[in-house]
Order: C-alpha cells, then sequence, then structure tokens
C-alpha cells in the first residue's frame, strides 16, 4: 500500500452532483480517488468518472505551451489543426498580446457585436465571472453565453418566466424523503449516479413510488412503479394531460393553488383539451398510465419532479418545462422537503456560470442587463462610467454561430467548450466556425472547435487550480489546487486577468474594472458583494462543507430548499400551452426519430473521457435499435450500419436492446468519428433558443465494416 | 429515547437505548478491534475480532451489532476475550496476507499474535486478477469481510456484479461463472475499492506505481496492452 | 453457447408458477433435473426470468454440493465416508467403486453414465456402510459384490427400529409410508381435530405445559417458542418444519418421514393453527429422495381429504405446505440459514438477535421445529399434556428417539422415555457391542456432540442427567465405539466434515475448522507436531467462543471433549 505524500479534498469535475473526492497524492502522481463517508452530497459514493476518470490531466496531448497557428487563417477557409505541427509555440506574452491587438482592433473596427465568448461550465466560479467580465465591461458587448444554450435553457426559461429563479429548488438527496417522484427526460442512473442510487434507495429502502417518464427504457424503470414510454418531443401533452386528470379528478390543492399562483383559470381553460385519450393518441402512451401517474402524483404527501435533457432539449423545451411546473403548482408540491421542481443540472458547474452571467440576458445573479437599475450596479462594481454597460440583450450560443459573417459576429473566444461536437447539425456548425475572422481557444486540449483556432492559450486542469464550483443543488464547493500546473499551462482566471490588463492598455480605458486578484477568494468576495445569493459565501466558511445557496449573510446556514413561503416573482404564474410537435417528424424517407444523450463512461465532446482509461471501457460510438425495428431491417447486434439525416450521415455499430423502444433509436454524442450532432437539427426553441436535441429524423441501413473509423473500438460490457 | 446505563471495564457510561456496545465503547475512548465492520456498511459482525464478554452470556458477543441494555456488565479485554482475538489474527494471518494493511498489522502487535502460528497451514492464494482497466483483484490480500459484496449490492449501488464463489475456507468473491468484470454489470464506479481494507481491490494506477512505472509509462502502457491483449485473445 | 434449447427450462419453471427470488433453489433443482447439470446459458435464463442478478444465482449455485457447474455422470454414486460408514468399511468400498469405473471422485466415466462422490453423511448410519445411487439406497455396501448394487437394483430399506416405546414410531419400519387411511386408523389427525376445537392460546397452553423442547439439538422449550411467534405483531407468520437433519450419526427423522409423514403434517398443521400461519415449509436435506416422496405423497393426500388448504376441518382456518428441497448443505439445518435457503440464497446464518420468533423466514414472525418434535404435537394434544408427562422424567418428559450406530450388534432408532441408562440403551436394546472388543468410547450428540467412555453407562439419559454430567444430549446422536478403533481417525473425519460444511461466513469457523482439520489429519497419521495441543486448545475454544451460529460454536465440541479424556492422543 503506497502511503500519500499529500491527499487533497477537491470537486469532482464532472457531473452536477458534486461528489467530494480525495485525491491521494505521491511524487505528484494521483495515484487513488476516494471520497469521504461522511460527505453530504454523496456518502462516499462516486461513480467510474469521478473514481478513475482524473488520468486526462496526464495524457500526453495536452497541451502545456501558448500556441499560435503557423498559418494565418482567412474567414471562409479556416481549416483544422489538430497536429502539434502546424502550430509555433511561443510564449505568454507573445501569445496574450496577440490576442489583444486582434480583438481591441476588431471591437474598434465593428463595435461590440462583433465579439462573443462561448464560457465553461466546466471551469470555476471564479474563471467565468471574470471572462464575462472582460466581454462586457472592456468590450461592452452581452454576447457572453456557455453551453447550459444546450442543455437546460428550456428549463432556466420556464422557471423564470413561472417562478422567477432558475435553480433546482430543494437538494437531490432529499429524495429519500419523498414517498412520490417523478423522473422524465433524464437517464439518471449514467448521467447523475450519486442522484440514482439516492433515488434507488429511496425506493427499495424507504418505500417511494417512481414514476419514469422516458422514451427509454432505463435501469431506473427496474426500481419503478410506472414507466411510460413516451414519443420524444410528447412531453407536453402527456403532462398537460396528467394535469387535466388532477384538475378534473378534484386532486388539486386549492388552498396552494390559492395562495401562491395565479393564472389558474386561464389554464383550466386551456387544459380542456389534453384529455388521457388525446396525451395516448399524441404520445402513443396508455392513457391509463397517465392517469394513474397523475393521481399517484397529486396524493402523494411529498411528491418531486426531477428532469433532464428530454425536457428540455427541444424546439418547445420551455413549454415542456412550464407543463413540469404547473404539476407542481396544482398539487403544492413544491417549497418543501422532499419535494420540488428539479432541473438536474449536468455541468459540474453549470449552476455556477449562470449565477456568474454566464448568459446573454444576465449579468452575474440573473440580473436582467436591459434593466438600467441592474447595469448601474455592475458600472460601479466594474468601475464604469455611468450608461457605459451595454443594455441590449446578447446573442446566444447558436445564434453567435449562426450570426457569425462581414457585418455579423467576426471573432469568438472558446473557453473549455467543444462547439464542433456540442452544438447541433454540425455541417452547418463547421461553416460558422470556419466563416470567423479570429478565434481563440483556452483549453487543456486541441479538441475539434481549438484546432480551428488562431491561438491556443494552455490552461490547466481543474486539479491545478483554486476556485469553487455550484453543483446542481445550489452548493457552492471547494476546487483545489492538487498538484503544479503542467508545463506553462496557467489557471483560466489567471490567463484572464493577463489578457484583461493588456486589452485595458490597449483601449485606454480611464479605470481599470480591478484585475489585480492575489487569490481567487478575492474574486468571489467581488461576486458576493454585488449578487445576494452569493453574499454569505466565503472560503473560509465552505472550507468543510460547501454551502447551498442563496446565502443571504455571513451568519445565513444556505438554503436547501426554496419557495417556502414565496417565489421569487411573488405568484407562481400558470402558462397555457399548445402541443407543438417537434420540427421534424419521421416520414418514409426517414422513419426514425433520433434521441441523443450520453453514456455512463463519457463526458461530452470528449475532451476529457477519450484522454483518458475510460475510453478503454467503451471505445465506440453505438446506435441502439429496438429488438423490433431491427428485425424488420435485418439488423444483428454489433453489426455497422449507416444512420443519416437530412443534415449528414455516420457509419457505427448497432446495439439492439430493448432500453430503446419501437421507432426510436438513441446515438451518444461523445464520438467524434461518428459525431451524433452532425445528424441533428438546430431549430430552436423560440425563447430558450434551445436546440432540439431529443427529435430529428433519421433512417438507418446497413453497412460495411470497411466503413468503420477505428473497426478494432469495441464496446462489449455487461452493464445494463 | 430512553437512557440506559452500563458498564464497560469497570466504567459507568449512560448511552441512548439502542447504542451498540462497540459505540458505547468509542464513547468512552475504548477502541474495540474490527475488521469487517464499516461505517458505510450493514454490520455483519462475522469477523469476530470485536467479540466481547458480557456477564451472564454463555458465550461471547459481537460488539458492532450487540445493543446495550441497561445493567449490562461488559469486558472488553480478558483472558478468553484476547485468546479469541489472537486466535483469529493468527488463523487469518496463515491463510491471507494481510501485510498492505497497517491497521490489522497493529491488530497482529497488539494481540501478541504469532505470524508463525500454523505451519504448513493452507492458505488462500490466487494469482492477481486484471481484466479491466481500472482495477486489480489480488484476493490472495481477500479477508472476505463481505463490504465489497454489500456496497455493490443494496448498501449503495444496487448493481450487485460480485457475489461469493465456494462455502466455507475456500471462498472467494467472484463474478458469474468468473467473468471479466467488464462483462459483469459492473459499472466501474469503485464503491468495492472504497471500502476494501487491504489491498486485494486497489485502482490499477496505483498497482503500476507501486511497481515502479511512471506516470508516462502508465498512461502508455494501457494502450498498447490493450492492443496487446486483444493479439492474444485474437 | 446458445446450445442449449431453454424452452424446457421456460416451460418448467411456469408451469411450477417459479417466478421469483424465493423459487431459486427449486429452479435450479428442476433445471439440474433437465440438463443433467447447470451450464452458464441455463444459470443466466433462471435469472432472467426469476428477477435475481446474475452474480447472486452463481454464489448459490456453487454454495451446493448438489449443483453442479459441470457436467456430472447421468447416475452419482455418493459413498459415505463419515465415521458410522468408515466403522463399517466404506473407505474400502469407495476405492472398489473407483476401480470398478476406473474412475476417481470427481471425474465421469468413460460411458458417461457415473460419477463418484465420497459424501458426508447420508443419514443412513443404521446401514452402514451407506451408498446413494442416484436415489436409490444400497444398504451395507457389500465392495465385493459391486456389479449387483452398483446400478442402483434398491435394497429393502429396512433400517432396524427397536426400544421400550412405539409411539412416535408406530408406523415406521414397515418399509414404506404408511397411508392416510391407515394412519387415520391408528389415531391420526384426531390431534388435529382436537386442537381446531380449542382456541390458539390453549393449544399452546398444553404445549407448554408438557414440557416439551426441540428435538433438534438446542432443546428449547416448544411452548415458549409457539407463545413469542404467536404474539408478535407482524404478518403474515409461518410454519418451518426443519427436516435437513445432516448431523453424522442422525437418521431418526429420516426414519419418521419414510415411514409416517402424516404425522409431521398433524404437526406441522397444529403448530400453524397455534401461532397463525397460514403458510407452511418442509425444508427437506436433498439426500432424502425417499423421505421427500413420502412427504410429497402425503401433502396431496392430506390436501384431498381436507387436511390442508382452505377452511380445514370446516375450522375457517387455512393452511398450505409448501415443500423445499435442500441441495447439499448441512449448515442449513441452521434454522436463520434455513430461511435464507428457501429465500433463494446462500445458506449464511444470520446474526441473532433479532430471534425467527419475530424476525423469520422473509423477516416475519416465524416458527420453526424439528421433525420429531412436531411428531409429539398430535400425542400430546390428544391425550393431553398430564398423560404426555406420564413419560420420561420431570425435567425431560415424553419419548425420546435415539440413532445407534457404530459396533453396536443392532444399529438403529430406538424409541425410550426419557431416563433410561445408556447402559439399558446401548447393552439390552440395541445388543450390546458387537464383536470381540470392548467399548472404548461413546459419541453423544453427532459430530457437534462429545466423547465419553464406559464410566458414563449408568447416567440417565435425560437434559438435566447428562448436563450433570457434562454430557449434551443433542438431537440423540450415541455412536460406539470399540477398542480396535483409532478414535484420531474419528475426529479426523469429524474435522473434515466441518471444514467441509462450513459455510464460510465468520472468521472462527471459516479458518477454525480448516486449521483443526489439518492439525488433525496430520495427528491421525502419526506425524503430529509439537504445540499441536495447544494449538486445537486455542482454535477449538476460539471456535466454540466466537462463532456466528451453533455449527461453528460446537465444530470443536467432540475434539475438546477428547482432548480432555485423552491428551496423550494429541502430543508428541
Amino acid at each position: 500500500m503506497l502511503k500519500a505524500d499529500r491527499v487533497i479534498s477537491t470537486t469532482c469535475p464532472y457531473c452536477g452532483v458534486g461528489c467530494n473526492l480525495e485525491l491521494h497524492i505521491k511524487d505528484d502522481y494521483i495515484y487513488r480517488v476516494t471520497s469521504p463517508f461522511d460527505s453530504v452530497v454523496n456518502q462516499g459514493n462516486l461513480c467510474v468518472k469521478g473514481r478513475y476518470g482524473y488520468d486526462f490531466i496526464y495524457h500526453k496531448s495536452r497541451v502545456t505551451t501558448p500556441l499560435i497557428r503557423k498559418m494565418p487563417q482567412q474567414p471562409g477557409e479556416r481549416t483544422q489543426a489538430f497536429d502539434l505541427s502546424e502550430w509555433q509555440e511561443v510564449s505568454w506574452d507573445q501569445a496574450l498580446d496577440y490576442v489583444a491587438d486582434r480583438l481591441v482592433e476588431i471591437y474598434r473596427r465593428d463595435g461590440p457585436h462583433a465579439l462573443a465568448t462561448f464560457l465553461c461550465a466546466k471551469a470555476t466560479n471564479e474563471d467565468n465571472y471574470l471572462l464575462q467580465k472582460v466581454f462586457r465591461a472592456l468590450f461592452r458587448t452581452n454576447n457572453v453565453d456557455h453551453c447550459t444554450r444546450l442543455c437546460h435553457a428550456g428549463s432556466v426559461v420556464a422557471l423564470q418566466q413561472a417562478i422567477g429563479s432558475a435553480a433546482m429548488s430543494n437538494t437531490a438527496s432529499e429524495v429519500i424523503k419523498s414517498d412520490c417522484f417523478i423522473v422524465t427526460g433524464s437517464n439518471t442512473p449514467e448521467n447523475h449516479p450519486i442522484i440514482a442510487l439516492q433515488m434507488k434507495a429511496a425506493v427499495e429502502k424507504y418505500g417511494a413510488k417512481l414514476i419514469v417518464v422516458d422514451p427509454r427504457r432505463l435501469e431506473l424503470c427496474n426500481y419503478a412503479t410506472l414507466w411510460l414510454p413516451l414519443k420524444p418531443g410528447t412531453n407536453v401533452p402527456v403532462f398537460t394531460g396528467m394535469a387535466h386528470v388532477i384538475i378534473h379528478e378534484g386532486l388539486v390543492n386549492q388552498d396552494f393553488i390559492e395562495a401562491r399562483t395565479e393564472g389558474y383559470e386561464e389554464f383550466v381553460r386551456s387544459v380542456e383539451k389534453f384529455t388521457p385519450e388525446y396525451a395516448e393518441m399524441v404520445s402513443g402512451v396508455d392513457r391509463n398510465l397517465i392517469i394513474e401517474a397523475a393521481r399517484m402524483y397529486a396524493k402523494a404527501e411529498r411528491g418531486a419532479i426531477y428532469w433532464g435533457m428530454g425536457i428540455s432539449q427541444l424546439s418547445h423545451g420551455t413549454a415542456s418545462a412550464l407543463s413540469l411546473v404547473h404539476l407542481a403548482f396544482l398539487t403544492g408540491h413544491v417549497g418543501r422537503e422532499g419535494t420540488g421542481l428539479n432541473p438536474l443540472r449536468g455541468q459540474n458547474n453549470v449552476q455556477g456560470a449562470s449565477d456568474m452571467g454566464a448568459m446573454p440576458y444576465h449579468y452575474p445573479g440573473y440580473m436582467l442587463v436591459d434593466d438600467p437599475i441592474n447595469a448601474t450596479k455592475w458600472e460601479t462594481a466594474w468601475n464604469i462610467e455611468a450608461g457605459g454597460l451595454n443594455q441590449t440583450r446578447g446573442l446566444t450560443t447558436t445564434e453567435i454561430l449562426s450570426n457569425v459573417r462581414p457585418g455579423g459576429v467576426r471573432s469568438l473566444y472558446i473557453m473549455g467548450e467543444n462547439p464542433m461536437m456540442s452544438e447541433p447539425n454540425l455541417n452547418l456548425t463547421r461553416h460558422h466556425m470556419q466563416n470567423l475572422e479570429f478565434l481563440v481557444a483556452q483549453d487543456l486540449f486541441i479538441n475539434e472547435s481549438g484546432a480551428f483556432a488562431d491561438v491556443f492559450l494552455p490552461a490547466v486542469s481543474w486539479a491545478e487550480k483554486e476556485g469553487t464550483f455550484t453543483n446542481t443543488d445550489r452548493r457552492v464547493q471547494r476546487v483545489r489546487q492538487a498538484l503544479a500546473p503542467r508545463g506553462q499551462a496557467r489557471p483560466d482566471w489567471q490567463i484572464i486577468c493577463d489578457l484583461a490588463k493588456r486589452i485595458e492598455a490597449r483601449l485606454g480605458r480611464p479605470n481599470s474594472a480591478y484585475w489585480d486578484y492575489d487569490y481567487p477568494s478575492e474574486i468571489l468576495r467581488e461576486v458576493g458583494d454585488v449578487i445576494p445569493e452569493y453574499h454569505g459565501v466565503t472560503y473560509a466558511r465552505i472550507e468543510e462543507v460547501g454551502l447551498q445557496t442563496p446565502v443571504a449573510d455571513e451568519e445565513h446556514p444556505g438554503t436547501p430548499y426554496l419557495f417556502s413561503e414565496s417565489f421569487p416573482r411573488g405568484r407562481g404564474k400558470f402558462h397555457p400551452l399548445e402541443y407543438v410537435p417537434s420540427v421534424e417528424l419521421p416520414d418514409d424517407e426517414f422513419p426514425f426519430i433520433l434521441t441523443t444523450g450520453r453514456v455512463l463512461e463519457h463526458w461530452h465532446g470528449g475532451s476529457m473521457t477519450r484522454h483518458s482509461k475510460l475510453d478503454e471501457l467503451y471505445p465506440e460510438a453505438r446506435v441502439e435499435v429496438n429488438p423490433v425495428d431491427a428485425s424488420l431491417m435485418g439488423i444483428e447486434n454489433g453489426q455497422t450500419v449507416r444512420v443519416s439525416s437530412r443534415r449528414g450521415s455516420i457509419v457505427l455499430r448497432a446495439t439492439v436492446t430493448e432500453k430503446t423502444t419501437a421507432g426510436v433509436v438513441f446515438i451518444p454524442f461523445h464520438f467524434s468519428e461518428a459525431a451524433a450532432n452532425l445528424l441533428t437539427i438546430d431549430a430552436l426553441d423560440p425563447q430558450a433558443k434551445i436546440p432540439e436535441f431529443k427529435a430529428c429524423a433519421v433512417n438507418v441501413k446497413p453497412a460495411s465494416i470497411e466503413e468503420l473509423v477505428n473497426p478494432e473500438a469495441q464496446v462489449l460490457r455487461g452493464r445494463y | 429515547m430512553t437512557d440506559i446505563k452500563i458498564t464497560i471495564d469497570g466504567q459507568t457510561v449512560t448511552v441512548p437505548a439502542g447504542t451498540t456496545i462497540l459505540e458505547a465503547a468509542k464513547s468512552i475512548g475504548i477502541d474495540i478491534p474490527v475488521i469487517c465492520f464499516h461505517e458505510a456498511c450493514t454490520a455483519n459482525a462475522l469477523c469476530r475480532l470485536c467479540v466481547v464478554e458480557i456477564e451472564g452470556a454463555r458465550l461471547l458477543s459481537p460488539s458492532c451489532v450487540a445493543e446495550a441494555r441497561d445493567g449490562m456488565r461488559i469486558q472488553t479485554r480478558n483472558e478468553r476475550v484476547d485468546r479469541s482475538r489472537r486466535t483469529i489474527l493468527e488463523m487469518l494471518d496463515s491463510a491471507i496476507n494481510i501485510s498492505e494493511s497497517p491497521e490489522f498489522m497493529g491488530f497482529m502487535d497488539e494481540y501478541e499474535a504469532d505470524r508463525n502460528r500454523f505451519p504448513e497451514a493452507k492458505r488462500r492464494e490466487s494469482p492477481v486478477t486484471d481484466d479491466n482497466p481500472m482495477y486489480i483483484r489480488d484476493y490472495s490480500q481477500c479477508v472476505l469481510c463481505w463490504r465489497c459484496v454489500q456496497v455493490c449490492a443494496d448498501d449503495a449501488q444496487y448493481t450487485y456484479a460480485i457475489n461469493f464463489s465456494g462455502r466455507g475456507f475456500d471462498t472467494q468473491i467472484s463474478t458469474f461463472f468468473e467473468k471479466p468484470l467488464p462483462e459483469s454489470t459492473c459499472v466501474f464506479c469503485g464503491q468495492c475499492v472504497g471500502v476494501c481494507p487491504t489491498g486485494a481491490l486497489k485502482p490499477k494506477r496505483e498497482w503500476f506505481f507501486e511497481q515502479g512505472l511512471s506516470p508516462d509509462d502508465i498512461m502508455q502502457l494501457t494502450r498498447s496492452e490493450r492492443k496487446k491483449r486483444r493479439r492474444e485473445t485474437g | 453457447m446458445s446450445d442449449f434449447d431453454l424452452t424446457r427450462l421456460r416451460k418448467n419453471l411456469s408451469d411450477l408458477s417459479l417466478r421469483d427470488r424465493s423459487d431459486l433453489l427449486p429452479a435450479l433443482h428442476s433445471a439440474q433435473s433437465i440438463y443433467g447439470y447447470l451450464p452458464e446459458p441455463v444459470a443466466a435464463e433462471i435469472g432472467r426470468l426469476l428477477d435475481v442478478p446474475l452474480a447472486d444465482v452463481y454464489g448459490v449455485i456453487n454454495f451446493y454440493t448438489m449443483f453442479y457447474r459441470e457436467p456430472v455422470g447421468e447416475t452419482i454414486i455418493q459413498v459415505c465416508s463419515d465415521p458410522a460408514c468408515a466403522l463399517a468399511g466404506s473407505d474400502t468400498v469407495l476405492e472398489a467403486t473407483c476401480q470398478h469405473l476406473d474412475i476417481t471422485p470427481g471425474e465421469i466415466s468413460h460411458d458417461g453414465k457415473h460419477s463418484i462422490e465420497s459424501a458426508p453423511c447420508l443419514g443412513l448410519c443404521d446401514h452402514a456402510p451407506a451408498v446413494l445411487v442416484g436415489d436409490k439406497v444400497v444398504s451395507q455396501a457389500d465392495p465385493t459384490r459391486l456389479a449387483e448394487w452398483i446400478n442402483g437394483k434398491p435394497t429393502k430399506p429396512g433400517g432396524h427400529i427397536g426400544g421400550d416405546l412405539r409411539i412416535l414410531t408406530a408406523n415406521c419400519g414397515n418399509g414404506f409410508a404408511t397411508p392416510l387411511l391407515e394412519y387415520k386408523a391408528g389415531g391420526g389427525y384426531a390431534g388435529l381435530k382436537t386442537a381446531l376445537k380449542l382456541t390458539p392460546e390453549q393449544v399452546i397452553g398444553e404445549i407448554k405445559a408438557s414440557g416439551l423442547v426441540g428435538r433438534g439439538g438446542a432443546a428449547f422449550p416448544t411452548g415458549i417458542k409457539w407463545e413469542g411467534a404467536a404474539s408478535a405483531l407482524n404478518q403474515p407468520k409461518y410454519t418451518v418444519c426443519n427436516a435437513d437433519e445432516s448431523e453424522p450419526g442422525t437418521f431418526k427423522d429420516r426414519v419418521l418421514m419414510e415411514g409416517d409423514p402424516h404425522r409431521v403434517i398433524e404437526g406441522l398443521v397444529i403448530s400453524a393453527y397455534a401461532v397463525g400461519a397460514h403458510q407452511g415449509y418442509i425444508y427437506i436435506r436433498g439426500e432424502y429422495p425417499t423421505a421427500l416422496k413420502a412427504l410429497e405423497q402425503a401433502v396431496d393426500e392430506a390436501r384431498e381429504a381436507g387436511y390442508l388448504g382452505e377452511d380445514i376441518l370446516d375450522s375457517g382456518f387455512d393452511f398450505e405446505i409448501n415443500i423445499r428441497r435442500g441441495a447439499g448443505a448441512y449448515i442449513c439445518g441452521e434454522e436463520t440459514a434455513l430461511f435464507e435457503s428457501i429465500e433463494g440464497k446462500r445458506g449464511f446464518p444470520r446474526v441473532k438477535p433479532p430471534f425467527p420468533t419475530t424476525h423469520g423466514l422473509f423477516g416475519k414472525p416465524t416458527v420453526i421445529n424439528n421433525v420429531e418434535t412436531l411428531c409429539n404435537v398430535p400425542l400430546i394434544i390428544e391425550g393431553g399434556a398430564p398423560k404426555y408427562r406420564q413419560l420420561g422424567t420431570e425435567k425431560s418428559p415424553g419419548p425420546k428417539l435415539f440413532c445407534i450406530s457404530g459396533d453396536v450388534a443392532r444399529p438403529g432408532v430406538y424409541e425410550v422415555p426419557f431416563g433410561i441408562t445408556l447402559r439399558h440403551l446401548i447393552y439390552e436394546l440395541a445388543g450390546g457391542i458387537r464383536g470381540e472388543h470392548a467399548l472404548q468410547a461413546i459419541l453423544f450428540g453427532g459430530a457437534a456432540g462429545v466423547f465419553a467412555t464406559s464410566e458414563v453407562l449408568d447416567v440417565k439419559l435425560s437434559f438435566e442427567d447428562l448436563n450433570a454430567a457434562g454430557l449434551t444430549l443433542g438431537s440423540g446422536v450415541v455412536m460406539v465405539f470399540d477398542q480396535s478403533r483409532d478414535l484420531r481417525d474419528v475426529l479426523k473425519r469429524l474435522a473434515r466434515f466441518f471444514a467441509h460444511e462450513s459455510c464460510g461466513k465468520c472468521y472462527p469457523c471459516q479458518l477454525g475448522t480448516q486449521r483443526q482439520y489439518e492439525i488433525l489429519e496430520r495427528i491421525a497419521s502419526d506425524n503430529p507436531k509439537p504445540s499441536d495441543f495447544e494449538r486445537l486448545s486455542d482454535v477449538g475454544w476460539t471456535m466454540t467462543d466466537a462463532s456466528l451460529c451453533g455449527l461453528g460454536q460446537t465444530a470443536a465440541t467432540a475434539v475438546l471433549s477428547a482432548m480432555k479424556l485423552w491428551p496423550q492422543m494429541f502430543q508428541v
């Protein structure tokens, strides 16, 4: 048994659960990861990524010197350079001066709207706060966004409209206090594994009833009392159908509706047509299941709803999420322990990035940019002249890309994101990326997006810097430096400050917005001085255990569950909904609905996990096909197939499984050699601007094994 | 929740009803040695190292599960208790390699266990099982504490990838028909590694590192190892 | 791998309504009867159909010796190797059988027809040396006449029954199971009729007053056990008959079940009525095929006649019996391990407290009784406690079955009142020591018992008298060894038995039975090491003091008693 030189406590960099990790280090090598058994977040349990997935830190492809493209890139002709031979190693001074020069040049020439930045839901709160500060304070643009646009934007907009806030209302582990909970559009065992353990315990040990509403037969269905296998994109009719039952069978919580909501009467009228029969016709779910689910949830003592991408990533994602909010309003299952409206935030710090204003319509703390009062607050905080901040709402990620053209967006600064894997309709995305005039990538590896860049700034991993992450149930936790930065890589917040000073010098601003932080705790202090939710969060207070926002002051213990007295907007608002089908429905040429998502072993675009041994556990993309469909097409398990949509085509092996329902195929989006997003459609939700990743039309045809990019990579696993 | 009064090693202590003798002893600074007991697992009272003598009971009682009752008089150390603990340790040490648990080696010292007590005794040896990229299984270090099986089952993970094979002295931990772990339901959460008290379950990186490989070697080895393994199994 | 046609398996499981975890052992038995063993695809299908995790299915398969992962011969020949049969020359029988078939234990014969196993006590000590050829009993197997019996020509399952009484064994020893009509003609089911006219409380009161204690070895007062379950609050309740008789030297339960299965059933129904159970189980060891058949037939007969099922004898009381077959594990005779086995798991005993009367089968209040104990119940209820107490002694009332085996003239089951002397039992009833040697030692209570010498011949056989003499009654085993016997060999076999049967859960027994066996093996081959006495003593006392269940707690009893009587045997 090795004896560690040091054991560093930090927070996991993968998903929104935010497990507490203990990194055991000897000779600067992390050889083991454990978790304290008394952790309030994860009770000592981890998943394969948290337990073993840190080794990307040591991968030889990690870039640790600043790089500039040898061959200057022209807009419209930009190419991808994965190989280091196409890059020139430069000093930090050279790289940052170059970036500052180019950004300022474009700003002066075209104005704020020509600049944009993608912030990073994996970077710390401090990193994100600072980068949006650069673009807002220095470049006066609100073209600031991050991958939540592709994730829970639908949920966030819905919650803001209906409630006035946009975070998970309860603490995840409260599920063991619930007696009936709905899990919809979330493959929790693979995407929030620890929360799934808590859900399983709720069912097995505490007698809770679980209702799963999902087009796939997830492992969670083994624990479910009911499974409603709806067609992708039919959330509104199903959940509004449940609302119909609750209203017409007199199961509403009248007191709650009267005291805490508004718009009920109009809502009831709008629900008339969403009978269980209608819901069945549209969604394919047996009406009796809808009725039973409605009764079960309504009659519960403490009912809760947990949801994921299946709700949000649709062209009507906002409406889908609203249909869930209505269920909680009708029954009063919100504002108490063990209840709630709980969107499961995906990234380790998407909640934090959102809190830090990494969004085009909001400053940090969800203050709307087009409200002069808010602008004044930040002008004060950032030493900016009155009226200096831009009060026009900026562009979202999808809009930023689709606006890349002369006269539109000219330059993009990407911190730790990979739109070339995570945006929909990748062929179109490629086209947009190619049209950029200037692209900066700040990352660990040259991924599919950074390969297009002009400048590559090497950042450190989460284990090489200090900061905080805010997890899905709003807990702000410490991230601690366990290793010295590799090579010349630097913490993101330091890169940003260094760059900011150079920009300020070139812009000749009278006052600096302030970039001279010695330590990240000062950055969080600056945030907390302005936004009430973080007012009482200090590094000293979260040294042992994180605090759940809102934390009003330094005595406040944090807030496990929200809305016990009222909602931020006052009363919760009902919103009459229509059923809007997905933009691209199946037809004769493309008869299957493609739904995309993740697998347990990988993360999103794969920058981390494909540079880790995790890749050995799951080295290839697979399309899940239902046995009925497979036999009709003559496709066998493991056979190579070509899956095509109107936008693109990929070749991969098929897994014939009951895990997907008839008529629906599932492809995870991690694998660049068979990128699922080549197929997906860039149709957006009108309010949230989130793409419809969960439903488009494809066909599946046999292909030959020679067409596979990497035929030796094979997934042979026994797990569900 | 009523309180009860008990006497441990001559000391009187008041504890809430339902407290185990192990907990009650700990509250007054008496650390009864345990092997199979773990705070995150259901207690099975199977190692029997924690046995104590309760006045009036015919046999020794496992303090990790025995609930204190009002008026109980307990001895955590005496000749009878010490003989059992020492013999259990000697028998265990004669069957299994416990050298990678400083805690158990400490017990051996404390109870003056003789490492050569059982000459020519059968040992539970097996080669290291290396069938996945994440962790190795060295069952010649496995003390059959059951923790791994339990956390894989309903103590934590509900995955049920491992159970037992054989019976009695020849019991081993095993997957279904000894299949490699990737082919079982194992999701590689590492909960089992996290609760293993010896080096029987160990992260592979740690194992390589102990053998003197550098981090770069380790990153390399696994990729070419994969190719090598595939070549060998055809 | 998919060479196995699973349709027959699916059909069987469906016909037998086997659908969840607690049906796992019956499913495995059924599958094995189709395929001859349990290959991986079959095990996987069973796991899938019964919703049992695959690793657990595998764990169950390899816990029980009667479940095979690899192919075996069409017929398995089991040659008992425990003391009573060893005294009668079982080693020679095994050798001859192996030579005849040209295989060693564990191999399959050339034509695929046979495998040989050296088996632990088969409960046929009165037929020593005993062999089981598939389902057929070979009594007093003669190694020189192998060809006659190796293909399972059944021998008359005789077995001697004697004693001063023939109450419990009234219908036994005829060579067949007493059918219902005959049982009734002899007064059978009158006890049940009487019981159903009393209240359950009155039934319990009668059993308490009778002073009946368990006959399985633990001697717990039956009435108090029933009272505990009756007053427990949880539902549903269960009553279980422990027919897993596997203690070396014991065969009384087999004799009772083979000869008088209705008596067992009647006792079980009365126990169910007394505690309020509507579901009962009989868990019978896998190596008792004749007894199993007898019970299955009797249960069918009883159901048809209205002694089982709904509204028994118009009393409004419902009760059904489920017969469960063990699969080769002595530990499943321990009550909590038996529950685990019925629940479809490996036979690991549970920590007690809590006790079965509150947390038993499926975690519910359960009463579990030995076969012989249940056979006493009808006669207590029918005749009344005072009449019952006229037999036996003040503290040990009633009749008792003793299993005599070894160097006596007439090995067999003997029914006597408590209180007779050992001398009476061995010399007057069982015909004394056979052959020309004198008595050397007696093993009381089976492998988990104690040795004694002729000094105890005049001890009265009652709980109180034996206790005072430092002996245990156990289940009633009396195994006799004459002066020619090397007791070291006997001790080695006993130690081997425990090492083979230890479940492996708790450390003292898992490790201790192995170490005890190693030491006794070298002592038996005349190679003791210095300090072996101390080793045996430490190991033995650790098992006794610290084991989790009765198996470990008694695994060293015989050895420790021998060390007291003959210390020089264990020294260099």
